[in-house]
This record gives C-alpha cells, structure tokens and sequence, in this order.
C-alpha cells in the first residue's frame, strides 16, 4: 500500500524538479558563466561595483524601514482586532484583506493620484492653505508604497498568533502581580514571535526585490536592487549580469528562510 | 465551510459566464503577430485590416526599443512585424535577426512612401531590403506657456533651476544621452568615454531637477499640468496641443535626433506572407492618413499627406519640419556590442546616484 | 477604559482611511468625465459603457479569469495528490520535499520569474498562454500543499485502513473517508491559489507571449501610456461584486446569530 501512496508523490516531483529545480539551477548556471559559457564570478563580483551596490543598499535600506513601519502598525492593530467582540472576528478580518482584491498596480497607481504635485491630497492641503506634500518620486514615496502595499502581510499572521494565545496566560500573569507592561513584554511578545517572523519575511522579502513599486511611484529617479535585475532581462540583455545579481538576491533571502526555520520549527508557515 | 463553497461557486459561474465573451477563434487566413509601439497605430485600422484580409492580428505592444529587442532577439516570442527605430534596425540587421523584405509583396510601400525617405533610411538600412519607413519625427522639448518664463530655444534650459522638480526627462538610455550630448555640442553617436562621461557627469547634474523619468506618460503628464518642461518625440506635440493649448514644441537650437521608426520582418516571423500583407495595408494612403489622424506622427507617406485637408496640419513646421533649417540634425546609428555597454554602465550610474 | 476603547476605534479607521483611501480613489476616477486623472471633469457613467466595448480588456480579463481557475484547478489536484504521499513518507524525503515546495513561497518572485523564462527559452517553448498557465500552476501548488498538509497530519491512519478491510478499494475508500475530512485544506487551498493567480504580476511579466495579457501585464502597459478610465470603472465592478459578495457570506450564518443576540 505504502508503495502506491510513493507512487501518488511522482507528478509532484517532476513538475517540482522541472519547474522549480532546473529553472533555478539555470539561473545559477547563467550567474556563474560569462556570454561565451565560460564559468567566471564576475558577475556575482558585479555586486560591488558602484552602482549595483548603492542600489542593493537602498533596497535593503527601504524594506528595512518599511517592514519596521508595517510591524510597528500592524502590532497594536493585530491586538486590537483579538480582542473584539467573536462575532464580529471574520467581519472585520475580510476587511482588511478586501483591498488586496483590487488589483495592486491599480492601487499603487492609485497613490501616484494621491500623491501627484497637482494631486488630490495636494488640493486638499491646499484649499484648506497648508503647504503641499513633495513626495512623490522620492524614497518617502517608495516606503509608503511599500507599507501599503504589505501591511496585510503583517498582519494577518501576527492577527493568527495572538488569537490563539489562551486567555488564561494573560490571566495568570496578572494573577502573579505583572502590569500590563509587564503582561505584555514577558508573555504575550514572546508568545507571538512565530508570527512576528512570518510577518516580517513575508514584508522584507518582497519589499526587496520590488520593481513596481519604485517605477510608480518613484519616476524611475530611484533604482532598486529588483529594477536592476529586471532591466539586466528585459532591456539590456545581459542575462548573466541578470542572473548574477540573482544569486546575490537569493542569499539574503536563504538568510531569512534560516531565520525562519529556527525560529518556526512547525514548518506549517502560521502565515496560513 | 459553507463560506468557501458560495465562493466557490460564484467564482467558477463567473469564469464560465466570461468564456461565452472570449474571441478565440483565428481568422480563416491566419494570423499576424505585431510588435509595436504603445498607442502607434488607429486601432480601427486593425479592425478593418482584419475584416478586409481575414487576417487575426495579434497585437503586442513596447515601450523602448531597448525593451523590444531582447524579446525578439531570445526568438520565444515569435512576432511577424515590428516597428524599431533607425539604430536598433542596423543592430538588428548585424545580428542576422531581420528577412530580406519581398518588395513585390509591397506595392503601395514602392509607391506611396516618399524618396527622401528612402534615401534616409540607407543611414541604417543601406540597401533598403529590410524597412519600410511608418512614421518620423524629431525630438524636442514640450514646454507651457504659463509656466516658463525664459525663453525656451536650447536644452540648457533644462539644466535651469528655476525649473527644478518641473522637468521631465526620457526613461531610455540613447535618448537620455542625446539630449546630454548634443548640449556639450558632441556628436550623439559619440562612443569617445570622456565626451560620454562628461555627457553623464552632466546627466548626474541634472538629475535632482528632474521630476521624473518617464517616456509615453510626458504626454499625460504634460497635458495635466504636471511639469512644466520635457522631452518629447514631435508626433506627441499635435496631440498634447490639442489638449492643452499651453503648450508648445521646439527643436533646440543644438541640433537634435531625426529619427525614422521602420516595419521590418524578423527572420523566425512564422507568418511572412500575411507579414508583408499588413505592412503593405499600412502604406495605402487612405490608412496611413488614419494613423495620422490619429496618432500624429509625421507620416513618410507622400500620398497620404496630399490628403490631408487641414492646411495648417499639412503644413505644419512640427509635423513636416523644413530640416535645412536646423543645424546639426544626427539619426542615431548602432554602435555596437561595446558601444552599448558603454552607455548602458553610464546610464546606470545615473540612475543608481 | 472608555478612553481606550475610543483610542482603538480611531487607530483602526485611520488605518482603515489609509487602506482604502486609493481604492476610493480609483471609485471617484472611475465616475470622471475627464481621461486624464488631474482633472474633473464632471459625473459620467460613460466609462462602464465603453468598457463593455473594449474587447482587450474584456479579454484580458477572461485570461485572468481562465488562468485563475485552470491554475488553481490543477494545482489542487496535483497538491492534494502530493499531500497523501508526503504523509506516508519517511521523514528524511518529506523534509526534502517540504522543503523544495518553500522555495516558490519564500524566493522572490523576480528570481521566479526570471528563472521559468530561462527555462522557456532554453526549452524553445513559445511564450503565451501555456507559459502563463505552467508558471501559475507552479507558483500555485505550494499554497495547496501548505494548507492541505495540517488537515492531512490530523487524519487518523485507522480509519482509513478499516474502510479497506471492509471491503472498500483504495480509491473509494479514499474518496468516502480520507477526502471528507481533508476537503476545507483542499478548498482552502484552492481559494488561494485562484487569489494568488489573480493578483500575480511580476511571473507573468517574465512568462507572457504577444497577445495574451492578464489584467496586471495590461495595467501594467497602459500606466506606462496612459491608463484608460475603463480600467478604473473594470475595477470597481470586481470590487464591489467581491464586497456584495464577502458581504453576503458573512451576513448568512453569523450575522443572524447576531442579530438574535441583540
């Protein structure tokens, strides 16, 4: 019986080996040849040069801020919503997932309106004569988008492991004479850190190796790590160049995926 | 449970409900697959093309030249026609990635598109075997009225401060440069490193007046009072002064970029001779003066020009520009693998400041 | 602790006002007379009707759609039938495979990308809806598993193995016995593969042919070139159907126990 189950497992492990393995062995064979097949570094190498590491550092550097920001919000707010009333649990969960429907090129665009020098929160400061909001096609842009664009990420995960938390360990260390200071930083944050490690490898990666974002609402001023690579593919043609500052890419994110693996040992993702 | 089924549900309903509106089926002769630029071409025209010849045209769209050619170059994409720019033809051609066009296949090109053009279009294409020309045009600066002051006859302008955050600029690299080059009075087809390092020192210098780096959204972007100053290609400016009567186009007086976009084959085009039926279709005079209308690009087509009626159009120093008037008017060439290296590193290091 | 109360409520609708305020946005843009989006033009509903018109976006939206539910299909099946085997591996191999099924998930979606258009080059398949669909299914299947995987760990082994000294044969008693209990991963799974498919760019930017586009690559052509206001109108209908829809849901079971509490 056992062998017909192993059986079951083949569709899945060649579609896996063909779609999931030899692609991303091509992308290390790319990265690790020059034009004419040759095995050679540089292009890994490539990451110091001026360029690309000014745009590896400010990618870092803006989804850093960023999901510090999406933490710093989504904490409280993930609180918030636990302790509401049961019934009203799924309501109000629904909506703040609701406006990951809309499509999230639309959505960013959406803030590019917003935040234009002729924008609608531009004529709002002005009628009511403040001064206007310059942020567009700066860094700030980028964050924002970034923030808006993950914070569902954030939250939610952190949302599944606060609500499964038992009441009664709160309870109990109240009981034990804790104040809610106290209560808070010796049980309930050590309690949520597999949700704060899913929320935050579910912001940081994304965050970046984005290219939308820093198109839309940056004006293709700012270059980020993920605009690099994209160009590297679809303008200049230099895939080995491309493929290269992949790699680099991927090392930062099997750094977070150790990360992951210590400090979530279920393996599940609490993200689900 | 019962949640996930009623989504469910809906869900599929939905998708079934929307197969009914999918128009899948191919034209009884075929098809043609087009590469073109975005909003360069009447899409009625393809409509008609398709009810007069049978023909399903798929229709794919780019933003760059740069954009389009890995795309045709890596052969997974296998289009039919597409529609470069003078120096990424030649770059073609070189690579081998071009059939030779069959001419008699193509009447109305023979006929309809003026000499000078061809004689152009030998700069890049220099037996006249692989383009037919479909639209040109210069590259200038679009500026309104209300917002600048000085007066606007060079690039230098663009380089002025009062200006800053009000100045649009072209998200691609030649043209980028073009703009660079031809104010330090350097030729655009410049691969001397220190003409083009100083070409980017400039670039460098001009980035933090610069809103954005953009290409079709000038056109937006200008018409919305966004920017007060940006490069543009000439055939926008009919249609942005159209929509916005503040506006107005000059050719500064460094010289700038004449520019031939052409209809070539690749040589992996599946579909050649439906290739040659569209592009012949696009040099009849009466579609060429649609495309016009439309999209309001200087059209090589001599016969589609005598149609127009608009006077003013017709003669229009934006759309048909008298060249012996202006000094140091270049068309861009290819310059070669290490020539475009070059210029993609200096661009990136714009890009990355 | 009223106070309090009152400081939460307005944490979450500030929170609320940023979340939805591009969306309402886009609502307002869809309703302007004006094309371009800096000024107003006047209240038109205009935009819904030529959308009906617009035979690219309508079938770009069928792609999506088509796309969505064939990748979600698939990789449900494919998912669910890895699901059974995994739990009757040895330990060292579903490590393995688990393992290989978190690369999808936690790679960044560029690399992804960049790596099945490698892979579609190199093999000489030509770039249109079967790359799309081959790529979603891809990045699909890990969802299936991670959310089908849980229900299959709580399975009791015995229950299954008396259908079949019963009588039952191995794929009756799967369907009678295993599937029930399994069957919310499975849909749960589906769900998010289809969500996942739907709002995908970045692959299928790098897996997309000449004339097939989703909703996201063809947003993603008109932003550079001026977006049509029928794209703001398309979106709004989604919208509002997945909120009427959301809103139903909820409302059926939950919201009648709600409204006798009261």
């Amino acid at each position: 019986m056992s062998n017909g189950k192993k059986l079951l497992a083949c569709p899945y492990v060649i579609w896996s080996a063909v779609f999931i393995i030899i692609p991303l062995c091509m992308v290390f064979y790319y990265g690790l040849t020059d034009k004419s097949g040759a095995f050679t570094m540089a292009n890994i190498a490539a990451i110091a040069t001026a360029e690309h590491a000014k745009a590896l550092w400010l990618s870092i550097l803006l989804s850093l801020i960023s999901t510090v920001i999406c933490f710093l919000l989504a904490y409280p707010l993930a609180m918030i919503l636990c302790n509401l009333n049961v019934n009203q649990h799924s309501f109000i969960v629904l909506v703040f997932i609701l406006p990951m429907w809309m499509n999230f090129l639309l959505r960013t665009l959406a803030w590019q309106t917003l935040l234009e020098k002729t924008g609608v929160i531009n004529n709002i400061l002005g009628f009511l004569h403040l001064p206007t909001l310059n942020i567009i096609n700066t860094p700030y842009a980028i964050i924002l988008g970034m923030v808006y664009n993950f914070l569902p990420f954030m939250v939610l995960p952190l949302y599944n492991v606060l609500v499964k938390i038992d009441k009664n360990v709160i309870n109990a260390a109240r009981d034990l004479g804790a104040n809610s200071i106290q209560t808070f930083f010796k049980v309930i944050l050590p309690l949520s850190v597999p949700g704060i490690i899913s929320g935050i490898t579910m912001v940081f990666v994304p965050a970046l190796t984005t290219f939308v974002i820093s198109t839309l609402l940056g004006g293709s001023k700012i270059l980020l790590i993920g605009n690099v690579i994209e160009q590297e593919f679809t303008q200049t043609g230099n895939w080995n160049l491309g493929s290269g500052l992949s790699i680099v890419l991927m090392l930062f994110i099997i750094i977070n995926m150790v990360a992951t693996a210590i400090f979530d040992k279920e393996g599940t993702g609490t993200a689900l | 449970m019962k949640k996930l089924w009623l989504s469910l549900l809906v869900a599929s309903m939905g998708a079934l409900a929307l197969t009914g509106c999918g128009s899948d089926a191919a034209g009884k002769n075929g098809e043609v697959v087009v590469y073109n630029w975005g909003e360069y071409i009447d899409p009625d025209v393809i409509t008609e093309f398709e009810e007069e010849t049978g023909i399903k045209v798929i229709y794919d769209e780019f933003e760059t030249n740069e954009i389009m050619y890995p795309k045709v170059e890596a052969g997974a994409s296998a289009y039919d026609v597409v529609c470069p720019s003078d120096y990424m033809i030649q770059k073609m051609i070189d690579n081998d990635l071009l059939a030779k066009l069959d001419f008699e296949k193509l009447p109305n090109a023979k006929a309809n598109i003026g000499t000078q053009y061809w004689e152009q279009s030998k700069g890049f294409d220099e037996t006249n075997e692989y383009s037919v020309p479909y639209c040109w045009g210069t590259v200038g600066i679009l500026y309104n009225k209300t917002m600048v002051t000085d007066p606007v006859d060079s690039w230098d302008i663009l380089w002025n401060e009062k200006y800053a955050d009000n100045i649009l600029m072209q998200d691609s690299v030649r043209d980028a440069f073009m703009v660079a080059l031809k104010r330090n009075g350097a030729s655009m087809n410049s691969t001397d490193p220190a003409e083009l390092a100083a070409a980017r020192d400039e670039l460098i210098a001009q980035k933090p007046l610069v809103q954005a780096y953009v290409i079709d959204q000038v056109r937006d972007k200008m018409i919305g009072n966004e920017a007060a100053l940006g490069v543009i290609y000439s055939g926008e400016a009919i249609y942005t002064q159209r929509e916005n009567p503040d506006l107005e186009y000059v050719i500064p007086k460094e010289g700038t970029n004449v520019w031939i976009d052409s209809w070539v084959i690749p040589k992996n085009a599946p579909n050649m001779d439906n290739a040659h039926a569209f592009i012949d279709y696009m040099c009849r005079p009466e579609v060429a003066l649609k495309n016009f209308d439309y999209i309001t690009y200087s059209t090589p087509n001599d016969a589609a020009r005598e149609l127009i009626e608009d006077e003013d159009i017709k003669n229009s120093p934006i759309a048909f520009p008298d060249l012996s008037q202006y000094n140091n008017l270049e068309t861009f060439s290819y310059l070669g693998d290490e020539g475009d290296e070059l210029y993609n590193e200096m661009w990136k290091d714009v890009k990355s400041e | 602790m009223k106070a309090k109360t009152t400081l939460q409520k307005l944490y979450i609708s500030l929170i609320f006002l940023f979340l939805y305020a591009p969306i309402a946005t886009l609502m307002v843009l869809s309703f302007n007379a004006s094309r371009t989006r800096a000024k107003w033009g006047g209240f038109t509903i205009k935009w819904y009707i030529s959308l009906f018109d617009n035979s690219a976006i309508l079938q770009a939206l069928y792609n999506t759609m088509l796309i969505a539910l064939l990748s979600a299909f698939f990789a449900t099946v494919i998912g669910t039938i890895a699901c059974i085997s995994i739990s009757a591996m040895k330990r060292r191999n579903r490590a393995i495979l688990m393992g290989i099924t978190n690369i999808p998930m936690l790679n960044a979606e560029i690399v992804t990308g960049i790596s099945l258009m490698l892979l579609f080059i190199t093999l000489g398949v030509k770039f249109g809806f079967i790359t799309i669909l081959l790529s979603h299914i891809t990045f699909n299947i890990p969802f299936v598993i991670l959310s089908v995987m849980p229900r299959m760990k709580q399975l009791n082994p015995s229950v299954y193995e008396a259908a079949l000294d019963l009588g039952a044969s191995h794929i009756y008693a799967f369907f009678k016995v295993v599937f029930p209990d399994i069957l919310p991963g499975v849909l749960s799974g589906f769900l998010m593969a289809f969500t996942m498919s739907l709002d995908d760019f970045i692959i299928t930017h790098f897996t997309k042919g000449p004339g097939v586009d989703t909703l996201s690559t063809k947003i993603y052509t008109e932003v550079k070139k001026g977006i049509k206001p029928e794209m703001y109108s398309l979106s709004t209908i989604i919208f509002v159907t997945v909120l009427i829809l959301l809103f139903l849901v909820n409302m059926s079971p939950e919201g009648k126990k709600k409204k006798e509490h009261k």
